[in-house]
């Protein structure tokens, strides 16, 4: 089975404009096989890039992308349901489920299911198969002991988060308008100041986790290009890249290069280093440790 | 409402009973249950003799089974259904979909209850639950206001039970892998958050400072009591100013929209705190045991049982959090 790339939904509030463009690039260059649109974090945030989502679509699928819908991740409202319900229900697109209610809505059809649905064995994995998934990304948190068994269900693909903040936690609760003293009702959308989350540092100011929202993500970058033949062997046929605002064509091409083996792991690090100054790469939870925390590969147990 | 009472052991258990539970929930001694610490839990000849003692007392036994079963070892968590079927208890309570799957086929004529930890927050995902699995009740997602409660039991077809005393947990739960990356152990899987073994207290000159895996989750002054440091509690840097990013150092007390909880369809009222001590459910469960009844009679509700209740938070902050839209 050839390896596949997929581009995540962009999980931060960018600027209308820059989030458009970022997907018209994605789709003029990026060597991605799927790329996910939608909103997964905040249901207030949807409206701004609702303007440019059609267009968006059609070139995506005009360069040959196959394009997926991620859905809301906590649906507090039956507001929020109902609307994720329409575009749903709508029929055209795959849409990637993080929110297990859509299943009553995209049951039946093919559909992918995200990271933030709690997949950790075979039994909810080959569920979940047997309702239509084709795909399944698994938790980030997953190690590698529990990936080899799940990609071993054959009747659906397993994907792997592979790069990019880590998705942690989520709450009803807006952390970026707390942090600025303000009410989710009256947030003046102040996510959108910080284009790869607020870095949260300890009290003796070490970067510790970040925010987005009402999302808790992890302050390292995910970085698995180094266990890329481990991952392989297991059967895991896809790999997602969660979009920073760094040049992602650039990661993509990297991590294509690394699966394909053109260039191995220690050099594609060095050179994702040099996309992202400043940036701390984690593969822990892989190897079942802290999920902060970045091992060598032969340091791989546990 | 029903009363829900913790028991973390077989002396806690007595004590729910005695002191008026309706229900108590339980777990195994291991990580099958989201309480997973040292000390505390049933060994199954425990549980099969507590299941006993609380039915002769008029009180029901649910039995969490809540944790997400590791690939590769679906079988423990499997054989704890089926342990808690032949013992009899009343209903067990998951969150997982393939021990969803196998306990509806297995044991069709067990009453399952979907745990806080399967996180279902609106209709459509409680219907989904009810229809694959035969769900009977809901244990909801403390994120809920009770207007958004209201709604939802107005929208579905199965019981609800919901938080009414003791910690806050500000994350969506069964969704928060925080622990699991400062500490790697994940709490989904395990059934520990912040577990004690990565915990250290630190006296430097008359500050403590508290850490979890080696990183500092809070510090605290002479005047301060120096609380356990749970990861979504801690004071935190942003932007250049510390405090508490996620979480006040609060608990969880609805005694002042109990009326409201009632009229919005609320089934049951869940006491929190598996990992109390005997005392702790003694003195909570018969002061709610005393609310509950006056709201039944239509009855004022009695200060004797709402100081009480005051009290056991230890001096902390009291909040009704989430049930309150503010809170967001």
């Amino acid at each position: 089975m050839k390896a596949r790339l997929s581009l995540g939904p962009v999980l931060f509030n960018w600027p209308p404009e820059q989030w458009r463009d970022f997907y018209l690039r994605v789709a003029d260059e990026a060597d991605v096989d799927a790329v996910h649109v939608g909103e997964v974090v905040c249901s207030k945030r949807q409206p701004f890039v609702a303007p440019h989502f059609a267009a968006v679509i059609d070139r995506l699928r005009r360069a040959g992308k196959e394009v997926v819908y991620s859905s809301l991740a906590l649906v507090t409202n039956e507001r929020d349901a109902g609307q994720m319900h329409e575009l749903c229900a709508e029929g055209g697109l795959t849409v990637e489920i993080n929110d297990i209610g859509l299943l009553r809505v995209v049951g039946g059809r093919p559909h992918v299911i995200g990271p933030l649905i709690n997949i950790y064995n075979e039994g909810t994995l080959a569920y979940l198969a047997d309702q239509g998934a084709v795909r399944a990304c698994l938790p980030p948190e997953l190690p590698l002991s529990s990936i080899d068994r799940l990609a071993a269900v054959k009747k659906i693909a397993v994907e792997v988060f592979t790069f990019g903040r880590m998705p942690l936690a989520l709450s009803a609760r807006c952390f970026h308008a707390r942090a600025h003293h303000l009410h989710k009702d009256g947030c003046q959308f102040v996510c959108g100041n910080d284009p790869d989350g607020l870095v949260v540092e300890t009290l003796d100011r070490k970067p510790f986790l970040a925010v987005n929202g009402m999302q808790v993500m992890s302050h390292t970058c995910c970085n698995l290009l180094g266990e890329f033949a481990t991952l392989r062997k297991a059967g895991v046929g896809w790999f997602r890249l969660s979009p920073m605002s760094t040049d992602m064509v650039a990661v993509a091409r990297l991590y294509r290069l690394v699966l394909n083996k053109r260039i191995d792991a220690a050099d594609g690090t060095k050179q994702l280093a040099e996309l992202l100054p400043g940036v701390v790469f984690s593969n822990g939870f892989l190897k079942g440790r802290e999920g902060r925390a970045f091992l060598a590969a032969d340091e791989l147990g546990a | 409402m029903e009363l829900v009472c913790p028991a973390g052991n077989p002396a806690a258990l007595r004590a729910a009973v005695e002191a008026g539970a309706d229900s108590a929930y339980v777990g195994f001694r291991d990580e099958t249950n989201a309480r997973n610490f040292p000390g505390l839990n049933f060994s199954p000849e425990e549980l099969r003799e507590g299941i006993g003692l609380a039915h002769a007392g008029g009180c029901k036994v649910y039995v969490a089974i809540n944790t997400f079963p590791r690939a590769g070892a679906e079988d423990i968590w499997r054989r704890a259904v089926a342990n808690a079927a032949e013992f009899g208890a009343d209903a067990v309570i998951l969150a997982d979909i393939g021990l969803l799957e196998y306990t509806a086929r297995r044991f069709p004529k067990l009453r399952i209850h979907l745990s806080v930890q399967a996180g279902a927050s609106h209709a459509e995902a409680i219907a989904f639950y009810a229809e694959a699995f035969g769900v009977r009740r809901v244990v909801l997602p403390r994120m809920l206001t009770v207007a958004d409660i209201a709604a939802l039991n107005r929208a579905i077809t199965v019981e609800t039970e919901t938080f009414a005393y003791s910690i806050m947990c500000p994350m969506a739960e069964g969704r928060c892998a925080l622990s699991a990356y400062v500490t790697g152990e994940s709490a989904n899987a395990a059934g520990v958050c912040s577990p004690t073994s990565q915990v250290r207290y630190d006296r430097e000159g008359d500050v403590v400072v508290t850490r979890l895996g080696g990183s500092i989750i809070n510090r605290f002054g002479p005047d301060e009591t120096a609380g356990y440091p749970t990861l979504c509690k801690g004071r935190f840097v942003v932007n250049g100013v510390a405090g508490y990013l996620f979480e006040e150092p609060a608990s969880l007390n609805t005694v002042a929209i109990l009326k409201d909880l009632k009229a919005a369809g609320v089934t049951a009222l869940k006491i929190e705190g598996r990992q109390r001590g005997r005392a702790f459910i003694a003195n909570a469960v018969a002061s709610f045991r005393a609310l509950l009844d006056a709201l039944e009679r239509g009855q004022d509700l009695p200060t004797a049982a709402i100081q009480n209740l005051d009290q056991t938070a230890e001096g902390r902050r009291v909040s009704a959090g989430a049930y309150e839209r503010r809170w967001r």
